[in-house]
């Protein structure tokens, strides 16, 4: 089984396997899943870029002669493109533009961004892993942020101490909030996409009203918070010139943590036998219901630190639209990390660096920043399909003349 | 040879051991219970006695306005409340189903006390005939939703893309009304948006076999990664010509709509609402009643049985898909039939709202309606109690639809069961 298998739902009939010897070197890197997932992005960048081309003006110019001037056409859609791209390149990784150690500043911002990605999409995946599918990270994120907030501002605690107090409120409301969900679940059947949606809205309009009253009002008459305290802020890791902060660290010791969680302890092993298959998990002993219950406080806590971390790390400040859409990225974060720690973390950077790079994009290519959502969905869309990136594939048309058949490829 | 005996030795258990009976389900009483004593407390008990509530039923000849006294009418209606709690306690202790229309009446009971407490003391009269209208108006956009997820689970793929494809639907809407200034051919155009996301939808479902979760959810960013890019591009550029859709007209019904109260509520929309109504109906009497959707249903639940039988299960799976993905394109039609401009991200999670309506009517025509219908009025009532001031946060009533869906979910449906087969894709 590659990594590729577990995004394609169960079939019916099963897949013909043991003829690993035979194939040939030739398929075996045509087949590979980096191949995958490389030729699924550059697909994604030029499908992409299609848009870009469409709505520029120059573009549109030059089409209404395309036949009389080819040349006008395709350059100016080469412009369009390339400084879009080029653009989000300098805004997400390396800016080549600028000066000294601003020069890397671009992938510290892709880092920082990716950060509440992470941690929330670490969640999600632990409930994609174990059967349930959970919605509801925009609502946890959102209590976890409160929850920070609030005991950013409301207590004075010495250093650390308080930046692990907020963390662990932020945890446990994030656990609490998801744990509505598995409870109900658990207890009456009600079906986890339906509650944890409801909650994602219930959680905006009562965060909404929180920030109304004296408990996180700044006391204006905006709905945003006080800034929280001096001790509660993640440090920064690489000086006041990057906002580059201890979160991302600590999310990569969840993701470690949550690796050792699924693969390695009895715990992970019940939840991964309750995702394969309910009935026979409850035939073998585990306690179903209580598993649902501990797979929703799991995947809400980590939400809940992803809220943290963005308020604590980046914001400082509580607003209602504060989780932005961090909870819906992160569904689609933990679908493209096929629901594996690695994956999750990988694919969060990835995100980070179009969320980091999509503001310059804008500015200085005058491309609108909703681009960076098609390029995320496309990603995602191919890269659940191997079979139709190898259908639009070139190489693996061209590879067809020589002996490679698409049919034997592992869908 | 012990196999051929078993049967007799377990008859011989049934009838000699003591009477097995299922566990009776005390969820929904209690539920019942808690809610009449809510009501009996803070909408009847904490009400001052001198307060008034003034209801005004306008569409009549002559508007008619009446006033009630708060804390008393609010009384007989929670001991009615509670009465009808114990009737089900007392039903359910005796093991008789409670019947389908008192979860109905129940809710109704409450939620009049509740409005009767709401506006307790209010200088201002409860419009309700403009509290009914726009709770229809409101429902349209779920109720086509939720018919659309429905077309699609019967069959047996999940669309969690009804949002993209109301989406779609209202900017192909916007965009073609606006072209041609003419509100029919964006009416006609929005089936054709919602239609081919539900194309791509069902492309990968059966010809890729992904999981349609994950598809639909994806679906859902890419709809709203291409609307909001064409907004700040194309639209921007030219809103006069692209982006201001002329309204679709009011069509009165000749004589219904003559009718004091209900006239003005039901028969007074514009085309879309009537096109609503014919939509359920017809299709509660196909999804039950034609062949079509027993063979929906087949394909839906055992796709095998079905195949045998000579029905081609993927060919039904990708008509309904992208009729579904049709009917979702007329909801999103719908919301921007008042001649709205198009906005980013203007359905705001109604599709998501929509599955949640579709699940709580269990799979059914009229229950989506009835589901629907639940959402749109609690969401009327939030826009009418906003501008006539009440004691209740905007946000907590806001918040209402949600917690009641919660409630309904886990109190009194429980444990729906979804088509069989939905989400696993059909191999040969």
């Amino acid at each position: 089984m590659t990594t590729t298998d577990t995004l394609v739902a169960p079939s019916a009939a099963p897949t013909p396997q043991g003829k690993e010897e035979e194939r040939g070197m030739l398929t075996r890197i045509l087949d590979a899943s980096w191949l995958t997932v490389t030729f699924a992005v550059i697909m994604a960048l030029l499908l992409s870029s299609v848009l870009i081309a469409a709505a520029n003006a120059e573009v549109q110019a030059s089409a209404a002669y395309l036949f009389a001037r080819p040349s006008d056409f395709f350059g100016a859609a080469w412009d369009a493109v390339y400084s879009a791209y080029s653009a989000l390149f300098r805004g997400a990784v390396f800016d080549y533009q600028a000066e000294g150690v601003r020069r890397i500043r671009p992938i510290t911002e892709t880092m920082t961004a990716s950060v509440p990605l992470i941690f929330a999409g670490l969640g999600l995946a632990v409930g994609f892993r174990s059967g349930l599918f959970n919605i509801g990270a925009q609502g946890q994120v959102l209590v976890g942020a409160a929850a920070a907030t609030y005991v950013g501002i409301a207590v004075d605690l010495p250093v650390f101490v308080h930046l692990a107090a907020a963390c662990l409120a932020a945890a446990v409301a994030g656990a609490f909030w998801a744990g509505i969900a598995g409870f109900l679940k658990a207890r009456t059947g009600a079906n986890e996409v339906i509650v944890t949606i409801m909650l994602n809205s219930i959680s905006f309009y009562l965060i909404s009203y929180l920030l109304t009253t004296s408990l996180l009002r700044q006391g204006g008459s905006r709905p945003i918070s006080p800034p929280v305290g001096e001790n509660s802020i993640f440090p920064l890791m690489l000086g006041p010139s990057f906002r580059l902060h201890w979160g991302f660290v600590l999310a990569l010791v969840a993701a470690v943590a949550v690796w050792w969680l699924m693969e390695r302890s009895v715990l992970g092993f019940q939840f991964r036998a309750v995702g394969a298959n309910q009935r026979a998990a409850r035939t073998a002993g585990v306690k179903v219901n209580l598993v649902f219950v501990l797979v929703m406080v799991t995947a809400g806590a980590l939400a809940g630190l992803g809220g943290a971390a963005q308020i604590l790390g980046t914001d400082k400040t509580l607003q209602a639209t504060s989780a932005g859409s961090i909870g819906f990225d992160a569904i689609t974060v933990a679908l493209l990390g096929r629901s594996k720690p690695l994956g999750t973390v990988l694919a969060a950077l990835l995100f980070g660096a179009l969320r980091a790079g999509s503001p310059l994009m804008q500015t200085s290519a005058a491309t609108p920043i909703d681009i960076v959502l098609v390029i995320q969905a496309s990603i995602v869309l191919l890269i659940a399909a191997p079979v139709l990136v190898r259908e639009l594939s070139l190489v693996h048309r061209v590879a067809q003349l020589f002996g490679y058949s698409m049919k034997e490829a592992r869908a | 040879m012990s196999t051929l005996t078993y049967p007799t030795t377990d008859d011989a258990e049934i009838t000699a051991g003591p009477r097995v009976q299922a566990k009776i389900a005390w969820r929904g009483p209690v539920l019942y219970i808690l809610v009449g004593l809510i009501s009996l407390v803070f909408f009847a008990l904490l009400t001052p006695g001198a307060d008034v509530t003034k209801f005004a039923l306008t569409g009549t000849r002559t508007p008619f306005e009446f006033d009630v006294p708060s804390r008393t009418t609010a009384l007989v209606l929670s001991v009615a409340a509670l009465a009808l709690a114990g009737w089900a306690t007392w039903l359910t202790s005796r093991r008789v189903k409670v019947p389908a229309w008192m979860p109905i009446t129940f809710g109704g009971v409450v939620l009049l006390a509740f409005l009767v407490w709401v506006m307790a003391g209010n200088t201002n009269a409860l419009p309700v005939t403009v509290l009914l209208t726009g709770a229809l108006a409101l429902s349209v956009p779920l109720i086509f939703g939720s018919l659309a997820g429905l077309l699609c689970e019967r069959s047996g793929i999940i669309n969690i893309a009804i949002e993209g494809q109301l989406l779609g639907g209202a900017f192909l809407a916007v965009v073609v009304a606006s072209l041609t200034d003419n509100p029919y051919a964006g009416l006609v155009a929005a089936p054709i948006a919602g239609a081919l996301v539900g194309l791509i939808l069902v492309t990968f479902a059966v010809r890729y076999r992904i999981d349609q979760i994950i598809v639909g959810v994806v679906l859902n960013v890419l709809v709203v990664g291409v609307t909001n890019y064409l907004f700040s591009t194309v639209l921007t550029q030219n809103p006069q010509t692209l982006n201001s859709p002329p309204r679709l007209p009011t069509l009165a019904i000749p004589v219904l709509s003559e009718i004091p109260v209900i006239g003005p509520v039901l028969f007074k929309h514009s085309i879309v609402v009537y096109l609503m109504y014919v939509v359920v109906a017809v299709l509660q009497v196909m999804v039950f009643r034609s062949r079509w959707g027993l063979r929906m249903r087949a394909v839906g639940e055992h796709p095998k049985a079905a195949d045998t039988v000579g029905i081609n299960v993927n060919r039904t799976r990708v008509r309904n898909t992208v009729l579904g993905g049709a009917v979702a394109g007329l909801g999103g039609a719908a919301l921007v039939a008042a001649g709205l401009a198009f906005t980013k991200e203007l359905t705001s999670g109604k599709g998501y709202i929509a599955l949640a309506a579709m699940i709580l009517g269990r799979w059914s025509p009229k229950g989506a309606l009835a589901a629907a219908l639940l959402f749109g009025f609690a969401d009327s009532l939030r826009q009418v109690l906003n501008n006539l001031g009440s004691p209740v946060p905007s946000q907590f009533l806001a918040m209402l639809p949600y917690l009641a869906t919660i409630f309904a979910v886990a109190g009194l449906v429980g444990r729906v069961r979804a088509p069989a087969a939905e989400g696993i894709p059909y191999v040969k």
